[in-house]
């Protein structure tokens, strides 16, 4: 087992990549360079709507939100869309269930739709996000942001803002927790062949 | 899952994954200029009815074209059904021309359980549509759906299944499924309506099963009541003296329908015989959930297939 160089002790073969903190503070990194980006606020630039993709993606497009009013005064607003139905590996696992979609009120007709999801892998899921999105409506640009960048791309998608990156064996496994749906805030990298 | 057979056996966490499948399926086309998922592509669903129907063909057809599968109908009268070819070899070359998915609709009992048997080495996936007296599951399920949408939940609830139990398999598929998700259910019949050994039918450890013969004294205490159609097509005898006695018997009117709590629901799984067993101004009243169990006959089909066809190949 490797030293455990920071944090509170992990399951075995664990190792803690990021740290309530260090979450909390790419989070708010993230945030600043969405609002320099996008021009927030600016006039004549598009409406921004940030689109978290389930499960993980959806409470970190909240905070992302919560972090843009903070530093912007701008209330930035923010949906859920599931991209079960459009992926391309459903018949390679078992079945699995759906998760939500909750589109802004407004839409996102001509807006600056960002996808939001904690760890980009192979691209596959931001391929049939992508999809989903066509299905959904007509946005004026479609951004990415990502908390972890992993690597091992499969298909031409890159991510527009990255909170960080973080070489990895393909085998390995980067889990990112959130308060929300795991109970606390943390990103784990688990080694490869090893279980918890 | 593989196949779709009955809901007697259908483990409640399925069965519940089924219904939230419908719901997610449901949420997502809400309000969608196209209601076009890609989920299935390039699958086949061929639907096989042996009997009429307008409902069920039309929403397995729907869901099908909803999921992007490709869907193929046979019907018996325009096949070479009628011109003597066996079930078995008809489901054989259904299976043969690629279908990944047959859905059954039969008069005999059983029938979609003899064709899975005889599909197990195609690996096709079978959906029974309704086989004779026997089950209807995909009806069972709408009707799940229909009722945790109007109450919330299901279990704790009291339904009562009013009507000809005896040939009717919507009654059997819905018997099981609802005890086995905790409803409690009571049918409500005269005797010679009721098959025999009812009393005897399994039901889901978290449900109950009661049999009543007079409809009055169950109103006031029911969250659902359903309402089914006297299949005069499966009687070949009297089973009761007049059509005006039984709806004066088991019909649902306007006087007993005022004898059910304000939230009750009820539910008719069609085709309806307005002014038999339920009067026209019950069935269009805003209690009755007659269309919505329609509406969400697609969804739920939707579900059922995804099921079947989406995930990983399943042999069990």
């Amino acid at each position: 087992m490797p030293p455990r160089d920071r944090g509170a002790p992990e399951p075995a073969g664990q190792r803690e990549l990021l740290s309530a903190g260090d979450v909390a503070r790419t989070i708010a990194r993230m945030a600043h360079q969405v609002i320099e980006k996008t021009s927030l606020g600016a006039s004549g630039a598009s409406p921004v709507v940030l689109l978290g993709i389930p499960t993980r993606g959806a409470p970190l497009a909240a905070r992302l939100a919560a972090r843009i009013a903070e530093f912007s005064d701008i209330g930035v607003p923010v949906g859920t869309l599931d991209v079960t139905l459009y992926r391309d590996d459903l018949r390679r696992k078992p079945t699995r269930p759906l998760g939500a979609t909750a589109l802004p009120p407004g839409g996102i007709e001509d807006a600056l739709v960002i996808l939001v999801d904690d760890v980009l892998f192979s691209g596959r899921t931001i391929r049939a996000a992508l999809d989903a999105l066509r299905d959904a409506g007509r946005p004026r640009a479609v951004q990415l942001a990502v908390l972890v960048d992993r690597g091992h791309r499969e298909l031409p998608i890159r991510a527009d803002y990255v909170g960080k990156n973080v070489p990895t064996a393909r085998a390995e496994e980067v889990n990112v927790l959130f308060e929300e749906t795991d109970g606390r805030d943390a990103v784990l990298l688990r080694r490869a062949g090893e279980r918890a | 899952m593989r196949h779709l057979l009955s809901t007697d056996g259908l483990d409640p966490a399925t069965a519940l994954a089924i219904l939230d499948t419908a719901d997610g399926l449901k949420r997502t086309l809400l309000g969608r200029e196209v209601r076009k998922l890609p989920t299935l592509r390039g699958r086949t669903v061929i639907t096989m009815f042996y009997e009429n129907s307008t409902r069920t063909r039309v929403s397995f057809e729907i869901a099908g074209k909803w999921m992007s599968a490709d869907v193929v109908n046979v019907s018996a009268g325009g096949s070479s059904v009628s011109k003597g070819e066996s079930l078995r070899d008809t489901a054989l070359t259904l299976a043969a021309a690629g279908a990944d998915c047959v859905i059954v609709r039969h008069p005999a009992s059983g029938a979609a359980h003899r064709i899975a048997g005889w599909l197990a080495a195609a690996g096709t996936s079978v959906v029974n549509a309704g086989d004779g007296t026997h089950e209807h599951p995909t009806q069972a399920l709408l009707d799940a759906a229909t009722l945790r949408d109007r109450l919330g939940r299901i279990d704790g609830r009291r339904v009562a299944i009013v009507g000809d139990v005896l040939h009717s398999r919507v009654a059997r598929s819905n018997v099981h499924l609802l005890t086995s998700l905790g409803a409690e259910v009571v049918l409500v019949a005269p005797p010679t309506l009721l098959p025999v050994g009812v009393a005897d039918w399994p039901v889901g450890a978290a449900g109950s099963l009661r049999v009543s013969h007079e409809l009055d004294p169950e109103l006031p205490t029911l969250d659902a009541v359903m309402m089914l159609r006297v299949q005069a097509e499966r009687m070949h005898g009297g089973f009761f003296p007049s059509a005006r006695e039984y709806a004066i018997a088991y019909g649902l009117g306007e006087a007993r329908a005022r004898m059910l709590p304000k939230h009750a629901v009820v539910l008719h799984p069609g085709p309806m015989l307005r002014g038999m067993e339920i009067a026209a101004a019950v069935a269009d009243s805003p209690r009755a959930a007659i269309t919505d169990q329609v509406a969400n006959g697609v969804h739920v089909r939707m579900a059922v297939l995804y099921h079947l066809l989406a995930g990983e190949e399943d042999n069990s």
